[in-house]
């Protein structure tokens, strides 16, 4: 296989400046809603003593584990050393530092007191698996973004293996401590599971191999570069096996739960009675965003066709966002149970579901964060050398290009 | 301007003297505040009778409002530092009520999650959150097991001088740090005998003289969610 040159787009098109203008209006819209809320307070959110932590959240955590499964197209490239996976590379790790970025703006503006962010740089507490995630991030920033020169600079491109190779392990940690946030917390009864972490691994690298798809055929549309089937249709298969992975975790993770008695509440309202939370989990989560993207991604009809895999990365990534909303808030709905075999009320909302529906200011601030991937994207591909010239499937080689 | 040299000293010795005398009163101040730091040989608790506590009365909610300057409002992002819970056996039917607060654990989750160290247990066993150090990432409701903890969702207005709150903070129960530093009893143990009821009993959990720990050798007492093990400060009889 002949060496394929990288070069940036033209990045003038109408589409181009659209999507530029559309996520700088959802950034100036995040920062309104930021403003909004640092004078106002949390409540002109939804977010309430009960649900703590709402939309901001699930799109903020469904961001960062996007970002690390982003980079395993490189991962596969560098670190396994798959030359098919080369030239995908450079703009895998470039997704991987917009979306964490986007993912961290939104965490960082939710804050009660963002004002404070440096207190947070500067007092650690190094029990918690926050104040590990914080490290986390910012390693995840420095040694991405060292693998990234290695693969843009010849000069350095020598250590684009040790770079991959470290960049993966990290990755697989970071997402370890994402997973662990809810892993580590003993109260409430969704969670405290060690099966979070390696559910998290799987699951954000399908939602990361959704995105970057995305980004790769929406990219080659709007820039004119070709891209072959037989490429679509290899990192499609590659991401319909991580999809049947993330629901294989995620059925265990049911499964378990269920065999213990003093869970059988909590699993049977996710998964019967909870309403949105239900519907999100079997409709969005299961149906929409594992099933059907599934069929799509595997079926002779349909595998490899553009229009076909845009449809189910799209899918993918709205089952991720319904995820992570069940994870995240159809765990705080359901109340904690301070005195097992009683029944409870309360001025504190003590023994019922508590609700949650997401206000206008969050739903901006998490767009917000969107909006920060995709602006990113969008620079990235104009100004750095990320895009392959050509992904023809007679370029590639798909056929010959395992090693 | 003639100034003598007499003159100059003395107006220089003033110069120093006012320069000098903030510095020791802070002094002073830091001598007073060492003088009653927390001590690890007393961990305070609290002992909940709950045969004494009775469905209805808030006494201890209303004292606890008014010591530290909570609205009393009962809404979703109100801040709740104690609450009265009324609990029924599903099995038997018997009915129970009882105040929850944070329970000040010896291993406290709260404190274990904080990201920069802003919940924090005082050497005498008092959990309570630095505001300073406090960012609102509301990590520490998500791992209290007891629901005892607020976040402040609005603008604060006309703050106790003792009691120290913010807006995107999270806060909870103090045992009334501010009276006990002080040798007084929290204000809810307090409302709850002026009330008549005294199902509320508050002490030095590691003195085995003191009166909360005798009664909870003679009597026995329980811990909420004791299968957490994280060794509560406040135990509860009768449940």
């Amino acid at each position: 296989m002949a060496a394929i040159a990288l070069r940036e787009i033209e990045g003038r098109s109408r589409g181009w400046w659209a999507l530029f203008a559309l996520a700088g209006a959802l950034v100036l819209g995040m920062l309104f809603a930021w403003h909004a809320m640092e004078t106002r307070g949390h409540v002109i959110t939804g977010m309430t003593n009960q649900v703590v932590w709402g939309l901001p959240h699930v799109v903020a955590v469904f961001l960062i584990l996007a970002a690390s499964g982003a980079l395993n197209v490189a991962s596969t490239a560098s670190a396994f050393d798959k030359r098919f996976y080369k030239p995908l590379a450079p703009l895998s790790a470039w997704l991987a530092l917009v979306l964490l970025a986007g993912g961290l703006a939104v965490l960082g503006l939710d804050l009660g007191r963002s004002d404070r962010l440096v207190v947070a740089m500067t007092h650690f507490n190094f029990k918690s698996i926050f104040a590990w995630n914080m490290f986390l991030y910012s390693g995840f920033f420095a040694i991405v973004g060292a693998y990234l020169w290695t693969l843009l600079d010849r000069a350095v491109g020598r250590h684009a293996t040790l770079a991959g190779r470290v960049a993966f392990v990290w990755r697989l940690v970071l997402t370890t401590g994402t997973g662990s946030i809810f892993g580590f917390l003993i109260a409430r009864e969704a969670y405290a599971s060690a099966l979070l972490a390696p559910t998290f691994i799987v699951l954000s690298i399908a939602y990361g191999m959704a995105i970057y798809l995305l980004v790769l055929i929406g990219a080659c549309a709007g820039a004119g570069r070709p891209l072959g089937r037989g490429v679509v249709e290899r990192i499609g298969r590659l991401l319909g096996w991580f999809v049947l992975a993330g629901l294989y975790f995620v059925a265990v993770f049911h499964l378990t739960n269920l065999y213990l008695a003093k869970q059988a509440g909590v699993e049977r309202f996710l998964l019967v009675e909870g309403g949105i939370y239900t519907r999100l989990f079997w409709i969005g989560q299961v149906l929409l965003g594992s099933v059907v993207p599934l069929v799509i991604l595997w079926s002779p009809a349909t595998r490899g066709r553009r229009g076909a895999t845009v449809a189910a990365a799209a899918l993918v990534v709205l089952g991720g966002l319904a995820q992570m909303y069940v994870t995240i808030i159809g765990a705080q709905a359901w109340p904690l149970d301070l005195f097992p075999g009683y029944e409870m009320r309360s001025s504190f909302y003590d023994g019922v579901i508590h609700r949650y529906a997401p206000s206008l200011p969050e739903a901006a601030l998490a767009l917000g964060g969107l909006a920060i991937a995709l602006g990113g994207a969008l620079l990235g591909v104009k100004f750095l050398k990320l895009l392959p010239a050509s992904l023809s499937d007679e370029t590639l080689a798909p056929g010959d290009g395992a090693h | 301007m003639n100034v003598t040299r007499r003159q100059f000293f003395g107006t220089t010795a003033a110069l120093a003297g006012m320069a000098v005398a903030p510095g020791l009163l802070l002094i002073e101040i830091r001598q007073a505040n060492s003088a009653t730091r927390a001590s690890s040989k007393v961990r305070w608790g609290m002992l909940v009778d709950t045969t004494r506590c009775v469905e209805g009365c808030t006494a201890c909610v209303t004292a606890c409002n008014k010591e530290n300057g909570l609205s009393g409002g009962t809404g979703p992002d109100d801040s709740q530092w104690i609450r009265k819970i009324e609990l029924k056996e599903k099995s038997t039917g018997r009915a129970l009520s009882l105040p929850v607060m944070c329970q000040h654990c010896a291993k406290p989750p709260c404190v274990d999650v904080c990201p920069t160290g802003a919940s924090f247990k005082r050497a005498d066993g008092i959990v309570l959150v630095d505001r300073h150090l406090c960012i609102g990432c509301r990590y520490c409701m998500m791992a209290c097991p007891y629901k005892a903890r607020s976040f402040v969702h609005e603008p604060l207005h006309d703050q106790k001088p003792d009691v120290p709150r913010g807006q995107g903070c999270v806060e909870a129960c103090t045992l009334c740090v501010q009276r006990v530093d002080r040798g007084r009893e929290p204000a809810c143990v307090e409302a709850c005998r002026t009330e008549g009821r005294d199902a509320l009993l508050f002490g030095d959990l590691n003195d085995p003289g003191s009166a909360i720990a005798r009664r909870m050798r003679e009597a026995g007492a329980r811990q909420i969610r004791a299968d957490l093990a994280l060794d509560t400060g406040v135990r509860y009889q009768g449940f």
